[in-house]
Parts: C-alpha cells; structure tokens; sequence
C-alpha cells in the first residue's frame, strides 16, 4: 500500500475479513456478484443448483474484505458475508 | 490464515427478517434489478433503525408491483396505477406511519400519472421509489411513456418514435422535495438516497434505473442483463444538484445520477393544519390522522 | 357502541337528502372522505368538507374518482370511517377499485346520487339506471350491498345503516339515492347520540404470526388486521389465499369468489329489508325503491279506493334483491308491478324470480323526471285485467 505520509495509527490498521456464504438454490446465476466483487473473489462454478443454474464458488477466500457489496446486489438473496475474525496482516508501507 | 467456507444453512441471510421467506424464490427473472433494489430497501430500512410495525408498503401492478408481496411489512398490492392515492388514503388515516410506494415506470406514470403530478403537488409525506426499466416488463414488453426514441418493444416493433418522460424533471416540476436518480448497480449511494428520502418531510421520488432482461435487453438485441446493468452502471455520470431539464435519458445514452433536488416545503398535512388554524384560530386541533376513528 | 355526541347534530332540521346523508355519514363516525364533485351529489361533500375540520375529520377532494376509490378503501385500511359520493359518469369510473374493495374486502361506503344517464345525461335530473352497473359494474362474480332512501330523513338513517353494514360485513357499501331525493328538502329529526346504535368493525384477537387477513370463520366475515401494530399482512387484489398472498390458481379461485358470494348470500335474510303494506291479500303487488316508492302511493290509493287488492313493497335493500320474497309472491299474486325511472333493469330480477308465474309489468321510463302516478294506477289497472 503506497502512503502519502505514513499514518500515525499504521499498526492500528486492521484490514476486515469476510467469511463468504452462499445459499446454492437460490442462485439464478446472474454473475452479478462475481463480476462485481472488487477483490475478484468469486467465480462461476461449473456445478448446478437444482434450478440448474451455476451458483457462485469462492476461488480466493483469503482476498474477501467483508465489503458485503455481493450481499446487497445479489437480487436473489443468495449470498451474504459476515465478519470473520480480524486478522493482523501486515501492511507493507511504501512511502512515496 | 484460511477460512472456511461455512455450508449455507438456511435462515441465515441478514435481510430475511425483512422478507416473506415462505414467498421466497421470488418470480423475478435472473439479473433482473429488482431484487437489487429490494435489498437496497431492506438495508436502508435497517439502518434507519425504523419500528418495522410503522413502516406500509404499498405498490401497483407489474413486476415492480409484486416488490409488496415479498416485504415482510404491513404491505398492500393495489390497482394498476392506483398505489398513489391508495397510500394518500393510508396516510391520511395513519400520518404516523411511514408509507412507502413502490412502482414501475408505467404504473406509475402512465396510469397512474394524474395521481403522481398531485401527490406531488400536495406536497404528501410518502416516499415513491419508481423503478425505471423503460418498458412494461409484467404483460410482455410493451412501450412504455419512458421508453427512450427508437427502442423497440412489443408495442413499438419498428422502434419507439414518441418522446419519453424525463421524470426527474416531471417530480421537481409538480411539487416534489427529493428528486434523485440512481442505477441498481450504485447499491450504496441508492441505499443511501433510500435513507434520505425516508427521512424526508414531504413528497420523495427516487428513481431507480434497472436492467429489465428478458424484455428491454432481448427485444433490443443490448445482451444480458449483466451487460446491460454493466452498461448503466458504466454510463452513468453522477452530478449532484443537475438541472433536472437536462437529464433526460435516450436509448443507450449517458444517464445522469445524483441527487438532484432537496428542498423544504411544508408537507400536506401541515399544509391543511395552517389553513384550518387560519380559518378557525384556537378552535382547531391540529389533525393527526383518525387512528380508526372517534 | 353508541355514537359519539360531537358528531351527532341532534334535533329538528330542515335539510335535503344530500346534507341529511352527509350528517348521517358523520354522525356514523365517519372520519375521512375523499370524493371528486359531480352534479348532484356535490353537496354531500361540500357539506362534509364544511363540518370535518372541527371534528377531527379530514376531507380532501381528488383529483378523479379512481383516486377517490382508491383513497377510501386505502384510509379504511389505516383504521377510519371513509367514504365517497359520486354520480353516474364517476361511478363508472370507480367501479375498478370498487372492485379491489370487494376483493380486500375493505369496510367503506359510496354514495351513487344517480342522474339521467347513459353518459353525461341529464346532471341536474333524476334517474335510477345505474342500478344494474350497482350490482355488477365491476367485472369478475361478487354480490353487493345496495340501499335506496326515499327521502332526506331516511338519507340520514341509511347513511348510519350503510356504514354498520361495512363495519360488520367487510365490504363497500352502495347508496344508490337519487337527484330528486337528493335534492328535496324535508324535516330530518336527528335522534340524540345515545339513541344512535354503530357497529364497529372486528379485529382479530389473534396475535402477530398467528393471524391472517382472511382467515376463514364460521360466519365467512375474516376479521381485520389492524396497520402498524407487528401483523405485517400481506393484501393483494390477485386471487388470494387465506394469508393473503397471491395464489393464481382454479382452485384457490373457487375457494375466494365462493366465499366472497356466500358472504352477502347466506346473510341474505339479516340484510334485506323490505317495508311491506296490504301484501297478504294482494292480488296484485306494486314493488319500488327510491323516490319511486313515494311516487307509487297516490296511485295505490286510488287504486285501492276503487276496491283493486293492490299490496305495496318498497325495496330499502335493492340488492341483494329480494329472491326469496318475490318467488314465493309469484304464487300468490295474479301480478307485479315494478316501478323505477330505468327501461327496466330490476325489474329483470323481478322478471326472473317471477318465472312465470304470474305477469309481471314494468312502469319505466328514461329518467329525468319522476313517474306520474296517473301511469302507475293505469298499469295497475291493467295488470288485473
């Protein structure tokens, strides 16, 4: 993360972690959440629901921040991200 | 640190409380906006720490018109065009509650278009949220009064030659205190004005601009709804405060966003508890609905 | 309950058929009305426009008469007392959400003060032909409610009498006076407050969760949900369920429509109400309703005086109509008699329920103009020949 100046709170710095849950047989597979995911967490999976359609799968867990904007534009009610627990990860500073 | 992917159990999406879930699936084609904006209610809903009991929905016929049907509130599914006076009715009767019309572009303004210019006249305290997916998407696709020149539809099979309403300019002209436009896909922002209009003493219009797939975006060749919300989303430019004589959408065009207006009126109530103190002076009791009647 | 002494103008008054309805609306604890002004019934709402604001009341006046249905099946749902007048051209026009009133079953009522028709018509005449569109205006099956006051005191106590029927049965219910009872003004005794019986409608005692909007009872009337207080009901103008959810299919059709029928059909009897003179011996009985059973007196008389066995029915419920009554009168009588200002349009149910057996006549006419009791005596004198 590039830094103007360094923040005086940078050790304070928690980024969120989303723990992602997808209820499979209410997906209608409108990729809504997949192509709108700004962490590129989600992908089409190659299973079906008993709709027939392919449900989201999570390719990159780790990535998630808990931004919950999956949950607010799925139109089906399908997925949904609760906080996990927070994690100390480092943040590498680079000032400019 | 991995973390696990919990299996879905159900019961547990934040936003059931706020939904019939023995209505759930909805009948609301995949991709289509209208669950976006559903979710956008519920969430500004929640955040507003509203008494969920004060809170009435009431909407018209078509697909924006079942939004009744799936709210887990006091919720009434009216007449094609008729949500508007229905809900004057209720909250007349019960200025205490909170009335929210959900309807679509042509429930509301083509049928319903005499009760949308005077409800906005009169100034009444309800917020209207009208989803604009340009086209009446419920009976098959017919042209809509928003749907923009040369589009085609069921009823506009060699494209659409009258002139669309721009309804911003429609709401801030017949009296309105909140005119804003948003798309499905600016989830947040939309929630927010949600938040706003609720909030709002007086007439409150949100327009919401929504991809409608399997009529609007077939029978125009424009692809899915994932591209066209992607289209939208991607046109559209926010300005806050724009003259709402310039924000008139034409087929695939720039569509102009924000807030646009947020003025102060008194409200129609307040309005009529003036004009009755004038004639009356002390004699009057401000009227605060009949709360089933004396 | 009684009726609350502020709204009860208690005493002698000199007052016409419109005013009195008004004042019977209020005194009934009518709290909200929305209505669009239409020749002849606009003095009801100038009226109640005049005496709301100091009574708690709001009057608003609509932009149509959709709106104006709509508005009162909407405020009856928030808990008050509602109800609208119109006339020919705007009954036309709320027949629709007259409609959605039914099928929510939604207390209210609606005052048809009717003119010369069809379209513009006649404004400032009377008529009594839109008493078919009364009963089946509205499309789809459903039964109506349906009184005719035949003068300004009994606008009054019809006006009460319409609002305890919505109360108690759960849906709108029509007024169909007429221009000349409407505007003819005669002395109204208003009955002090306490003498005043209203019927306030049922609410479920049920808690939230466990109760629903229609819920079928033993007496088919559901009892209401009341708004904003955790029920969080579901109401929809689509053929529903018992919860009130949309349900599209034949069977959950039957189930809805039957009931709905039923409801006004099994109660018939309570609901009706005929005032009957020298019917026992009759042989021949002249049936009305509205300024038309005053307008059929004078040729009963002298009709009577000549020795002719004439009984007299005066239909305060015109709908539902009388089936039972007249059928078994069929037997008895050598002929009926209907008289009202239409080419016949009740007189088809007398017609019917007559089946044949025995004759039955029409004194009508287009409207405009009350019938000329010369013409009443003349087919009784006819009808037993």
């Amino acid at each position: 993360m590039k830094f103007w100046r360094i923040p005086l709170d940078i050790d304070q710095i928690k980024i969120p972690r989303g723990e992602l849950h997808i209820i499979k047989e209410r997906c209608k597979g409108c990729g809504f959440c997949v192509e709108y995911c700004p962490k590129d967490v989600l992908g089409i999976s190659d299973e079906f629901n008993n709709k027939g359609y392919h449900p989201p799968v999570v390719l990159k867990p780790d990535d998630c921040v808990n931004c919950q904007l999956c949950e607010m534009i799925c139109p089906d009610f399908a997925i949904y991200c609760l906080r996990a627990e927070e994690d100390q990860k480092e943040v590498p500073i680079e000032s400019k | 640190m991995s973390i696990q992917v919990k299996q879905p159990v159900e019961g547990e999406h934040p936003m059931e409380k706020l939904l019939r879930m023995d209505r759930i699936p909805h009948i609301w084609c995949p991709t289509c906006g209208l669950g976006t904006v559903v979710t956008a209610l519920a969430v500004a809903l929640e955040q507003l720490q509203l008494d969920l009991n004060n809170v009435a929905v009431v909407s018209g016929i078509g697909c924006t018109g079942r939004v009744a049907g799936y709210m887990k509130l006091d919720s009434f599914h009216t007449t094609h065009g008729r949500a508007l006076p229905f809900a004057l009715g209720l909250h007349l009767a019960r200025p205490d509650m909170k009335v929210v019309v959900f309807s679509g572009d042509g429930d509301l303004i083509s049928i319903g278009g005499n009760h949308f210019i005077h409800t906005a006249r009169r100034n009444v305290d309800m917020t209207v949220i009208c989803v604009n997916n340009f086209i009446y998407a419920m009976t098959g696709g017919q042209v809509a009064p928003t749907t923009p020149i040369t589009a085609r539809s069921a009823t506009s099979p060699y494209g659409n030659y009258e002139n669309p309403f721009n309804l911003p300019l429609l709401a801030a002209s017949c009296g309105a205190v909140y005119v804003a436009r948003w798309t499905a896909l600016h989830i947040r922002r939309l929630t927010t004005a949600i938040k706003e209009a609720m909030t709002k003493k007086g007439f409150s219009f949100v327009e919401v601009i929504a991809p409608c797939s399997t009529l609007y975006a077939r029978l125009n060749k424009l692809g899915s709804g994932l591209d066209l919300m992607k289209f939208y989303h991607d046109n559209s430019i926010i300005r806050h405060g724009a003259d709402v004589r310039e924000v008139g959408i034409d087929f695939q065009s720039k569509i102009v966003v924000g807030k646009f207006l947020d003025i102060e009126k008194p409200t129609y109530i307040d309005s009529v508890n003036a004009g009755y103190k004038r004639a009356f002076g002390d004699k009057y009791k401000p009227y605060g609905g009949t709360h089933g009647g004396i | 309950m009684k009726a609350s002494k502020n709204n009860v103008l208690a005493g002698q008054h000199y007052l016409d058929g419109n005013h009195a309805t008004a004042e019977g609306a209020i005194a009934a604890g009518c709290k909200f009305f929305a209505g669009y002004p239409i020749t002849p019934s606009t003095e009801i709402a100038e009226r109640v426009s005049r005496r709301f604001p100091l009574l708690g009341g709001l009057f608003i006046q609509m932009e149509d008469e959709l709106a104006s249905m709509a508005a009162i099946l909407g405020a009856s749902w928030g808990g008050a007392k509602s109800m609208s007048c119109t006339s020919g051209p705007g009954f036309s026009l709320m027949m629709e959400n007259f409609g959605l009133g039914i099928m929510l079953e939604t207390p209210c009522v609606l005052v048809n003060v009717q003119r010369g028709g069809p379209s513009t018509g006649l404004p400032t005449l009377p008529g009594q032909a839109d008493m078919m569109q009364a009963r089946w205006g509205s499309h789809g099956d459903y039964e109506v409610i349906a009184l005719a006051p035949d003068s300004p005191q009994e606008s009054f106590e019809l006006a009460i009498h319409a609002f305890n029927l919505s109360e108690k049965y759960r849906m709108p219910i029509l007024i169909m006076t007429d221009e000349c009872v409407g505007h003819m003004t005669e002395k109204v005794v208003i009955p002090p407050a306490e003498e005043i019986e209203l019927i306030e409608r049922r609410y479920t005692d049920k808690p939230p969760g466990k109760a629903w909007p229609f819920e079928l009872t033993e007496n088919l009337i559901s009892p209401m949900l009341p708004l904003g207080q955790g029920y969080k009901f579901h109401i929809t103008g689509l053929t529903h369920n018992e919860k009130g959810y949309p349900a599209i299919d034949a069977e959950t059709q039957e189930k809805n429509v039957r009931r709905l029928i039923d409801k006004v059909n099994k109660h018939a009897d309570e609901i009706i109400w005929l005032e009957e003179k020298d019917v026992d011996d009759a042989d021949v009985v002249v049936m009305a309703y509205g300024i038309s059973a005053r307008v059929m007196q004078p040729a009963i008389a002298k009709a009577r005086k000549e020795g002719i066995k004439v009984g007299q029915i005066k239909m305060v419920t015109v709908w539902p109509f009388p089936e039972k009554r007249v059928r078994e009168l069929a037997g008895k009588v050598k002929a009926l008699i209907m008289v009202e200002m239409n080419y016949g349009q009740v007189f088809l149910e007398m017609d019917r329920c007559a089946a044949g057996k025995c004759r039955t006549y029409l004194a009508g006419h287009a409207g405009g103009t009350v019938h000329n009791p010369e013409v009443i005596y003349n087919l009784i004198k006819e009808s037993i020949k």
